[in-house]
């Protein structure tokens, strides 16, 4: 059985504390095939394919290379053995040139001298062996991404790699260099060399892939013929699931008419054209994969990226937020999605964190009414019932669900009017989720708020919005209303298929 | 609870440091604890402790001003030259001085955060800088022959407490003030715990590095008029050095050169120390060579102590 197959993944169990990231899975990679990995966001796609470069260590498992068995690799091992990643973030350096970029870290020499000529003649081999027309002398920066790519390929062919995973290669790429990207994937297939490609881009997976093989949760869900099967169903196993969370009840949709934000073709920021209404008192939800340009259209709201053209339109005045300080006095808010980077201040007091962007509007010439510091501290301790020992706990003492309420009594105490939530409850235990729902349902009930919640947890996109928009690749793909919430549907807007297409 | 134990000695350890070396040079020199020499302690520790207030800022934002000393010295020379050569009113050239200090460091500012050079290499810049405008001004030589009443500012008393001791009070109140009392403090605090954050919570970062460096700018100018008093003429090299006595004296006090951790009451204690270090080594006669060896192993250490304390949190 072994034979046929040059790579294997036995059992593979990786466990963090607290969380189960891959469940038993197991893979195998046959001689000269492309085998395409799918999976939503989280389904341990990126955990499983970095227990073969030995960024990642399994805790049970066994990986077998052409016959050979390990517990587990080292990048040292995998180089040896012939694997080969090429990851969305390239290992190149932009000031050198192409061929030397293709021997880094092991240039040919002559003596103690690098041998520049060498280097470019084998280079130039290298690439004419895999049809990439790039010169080697130039430099690496003034090389389009597409290229730099290609450049990455020939480095793990060069280095003998015979099975080659790549993971979203075509993310970064225009559709003329995903074009010659496949020629060349195609073309290592036909010379015998192994591929584990990861896309979410199902189309690709039809056109290039032998076999399927779908990751949800961390585990294995099924293998299966390209040939063989057809989109939705793909789409079915990727998503798979009833709705097993519960969600805290709702008043029906408490939208009012008023429009509290407009957004009229907002092009920037990795995003394309984009025209939605919020109204006021509606939870938006935001569905796409990771690189949708979802959080990317949060910031341009918030001030913290400017948008290239279009217009934002909040409460009927067109706002033009040049930096979050300007989005926060408007009345936006913005929960954002790495919470102990981008979010909570860790080193201050839980109390500083609240009152945060309200100093100056508690201070007099400049001095802070402490007195009032600590009475809105509390008022949105008791209301959010924040966890904490005293108002004077660092936050990063706190657990991440309290870290998160902290952030949202900053909000509340700036009196923001839309709040928007991206991926509000990464990182927090179950418990803590449903208070984190319950305190967003109240948000909208009963302070008269409204949410714009970006989330790539499909159950709670569809458990908590009101509607769901859907972007992919900077662009809005769909939009849909609570009653016609399909995770099949959303997943296939997600995917960028064209309607009619999946139907 | 042992971590909160640990946190309060850490949070005290200054102090204690601060003790065992007033016991240890009071044991080994009797005069170290005459009045007069305790006095001159803290006289000569005046220019470090007020030039260290806004170096504690800059460095609670994971910055460092490498100009202060440069800038101490071209207020030695501004001022003094206006007083003598235009015949100023001293309070008009001390506030002028003060202007030119303040500019400078907010060139400092500038450089730091809207062109974005590391603040090291623009400090470093700006120091030399600001050095060479010195020598352009001063002509390379000393300038003198001031007001009778200019002298009061470095060398008065008010009854037994020297004016410039009482300067540094007023202004470690008003730093204290500032990074306690004020929204300016949480800022500071904000900021160098987490740049990012501080931006997405409403805090417009690039003000306050302004401020930062303007005020580092500010303190250095004044420590460099109760120099000039106290020296009672302007030198070309005034200043020189200085910069390395505040920052240790500042890392000394528990500021964290990573930024976002740090307390004012530590910085005095950090300032003390560096004070009765000097004194106590020149009363036994330790040459000025062998105090540079000792300043920088003491300067590597205390940066070592909060850098090894991160790397047991990151654990």
């Amino acid at each position: 059985m072994s034979e046929e197959y040059v790579l294997e993944l036995q059992h593979i169990q990786k466990v963090y504390p607290g969380v189960v990231a891959l469940k038993d899975v197991s893979l195998s990679l046959k001689k000269g095939e492309i085998l395409a990995l799918i999976g939503e966001n989280g389904a341990g796609k990126s955990t499983l394919i970095k227990t073969c470069s030995g960024a990642v260590i399994p805790t049970s498992g066994k990986i077998v290379v052409n016959g050979k068995e390990f517990d587990s690799m080292t990048p040292q091992l995998a180089a040896e053995n012939g694997i080969a990643i090429i990851y969305q973030e390239f290992n190149n350096v932009v000031e050198l040139s192409a061929a030397e970029n293709l021997f880094l870290g092991r240039p040919i020499r002559k003596g103690i001298m690098v041998d520049k000529a060498a280097m470019e003649r084998e280079a130039e081999k290298a690439f004419r062996q895999l049809n990439i027309k790039i010169d080697p002398k130039t430099p690496m920066k003034h090389l389009t991404v597409g290229y730099q790519q290609m450049v990455e390929i020939a480095k793990a062919i060069q280095q003998n790699a015979n099975i080659l995973i790549m993971d979203e290669p075509s993310a970064p790429l225009t559709s003329a260099e995903v074009e010659s990207m496949f020629a060349v994937v195609e073309l290592l297939r036909q010379k015998g060399v192994s591929i584990i490609y990861i896309s979410h881009r199902l189309e690709e997976i039809f056109r290039l892939s032998d076999r399927i093989v779908v990751l949800r949760d961390g585990e294995y869900i099924k293998t299966l013929t390209t040939k063989e099967s057809v989109i939705d169903e793909l789409i079915h196993l990727m998503v798979g699931r009833e709705l097993t969370e519960s969600y805290p009840p709702r008043k029906n949709c408490i939208r009012h008419d008023e429009i509290i934000l407009e957004i009229k073709n907002v092009c920037g920021n990795g995003d394309k054209d984009i025209n939605l209404e919020i109204h006021k008192g509606e939870i938006v939800g935001l569905g796409g994969l990771i690189g949708a340009g979802r959080t990317e259209l949060a910031q341009m709201i918030f001030g913290a990226v400017k948008k290239d053209s279009g217009q934002f339109i909040f409460k009927g005045k067109e706002i033009n937020p040049k930096d979050p300080r300007e989005a926060i006095d408007l009345g936006i808010a913005l929960v954002p999605e790495d919470r102990k980077r981008h979010g909570a201040m860790l080193g201050l007091s839980v109390k500083n964190n609240i009152n945060m962007p309200i100093y100056t509007k508690i201070s007099t010439l400049s001095a802070i009414n402490s007195k009032q510091e600590l009475e809105i501290s509390k008022k949105y301790k008791k209301q959010l019932e924040i966890k904490t020992p005293t108002l004077n706990q660092l936050v990063k003492n706190l657990s991440g669900g309290n870290q998160q309420k902290v952030i949202l009594a900053r909000w509340l105490a700036a009196n923001s009017e839309l709040v928007i939530f991206d991926e509000p409850t990464r990182g927090i235990d179950v418990g803590a989720k449903y208070e984190i729902y319950k305190l967003m349902n109240d948000l909208v009930e009963n302070e008269g708020k409204t949410i714009l919640l970006i989330s790539s947890e499909m159950e709670e996109l569809m458990g908590m919005s009101d509607r769901i928009i859907v972007l992919a690749e900077g662009k809005i793909t769909g939009a849909l209303q609570k009653d016609a919430f399909n995770p099949d549907t959303i997943m296939a807007y997600a995917s960028a298929i064209k309607e009619g297409h999946s139907a | 609870m042992r971590g909160k134990v640990l946190y309060q000695i850490k949070d005290k350890a200054i102090w204690v440091v601060f003790i065992a070396l007033f016991i240890g040079f009071s044991i080994a020199n009797p005069r170290f604890l005459d009045p007069n020499n305790l006095i001159t302690v803290l006289r000569q520790v005046s220019m470090y402790g007020i030039a260290s207030i806004g170096m504690t800022f800059v460095i609670l934002i994971a910055g460092i001003d490498l100009s202060i000393g440069s800038i101490i010295t071209i207020v030695n020379i501004v001022c003094a030259y206006m007083m003598v050569n235009f015949g100023m009113n001293m309070w008009l050239a001390i506030l002028l001085s003060l202007v030119l200090s303040t500019l400078i460091g907010l060139l400092n500012g500038l450089m730091v955060s809207s062109i974005g050079i590391p603040a090291l290499i623009a400090t470093f810049a700006t120091q030399t800088i600001v050095e060479g405008a010195s020598y352009l001004i001063s002509g390379g030589t000393p300038v003198f022959g001031f007001d009778e009443r200019f002298k009061v500012i470095g060398q008065g008393y008010l009854g037994p407490i020297p004016v410039p001791v009482i300067i540094m009070v007023v202004c470690f109140a008003a730093g204290s003030f500032i990074l306690n009392k004020t929204y300016f403090g949480r800022y500071f605090y904000a900021v160098g715990g987490n740049e990012e954050a501080a931006k997405l919570s409403g805090i417009r970062v690039g003000r306050v590095k302004y401020m930062i460096y303007a005020l580092s700018g500010f303190f250095a100018g004044l420590a460099g008029i109760v120099l000039l008093s106290r020296t009672n003429s302007g030198q070309p090299t005034a200043g020189k050095g200085y910069e390395f006595d505040v920052i240790t004296c500042v890392v000394l006090g528990g500021v964290s050169v990573s930024g976002g951790y740090g307390k004012f009451s530590n910085v005095i204690a950090g300032v003390m120390i560096i004070g009765i270090l000097s004194n106590g080594m020149v009363l036994m006669n330790i040459s000025s060579y062998t105090q540079m060896v000792i300043k920088g192993i003491i300067l590597a250490a205390a940066v070592g102590f909060d850098c090894i304390q991160k790397k047991r949190q990151a654990v």
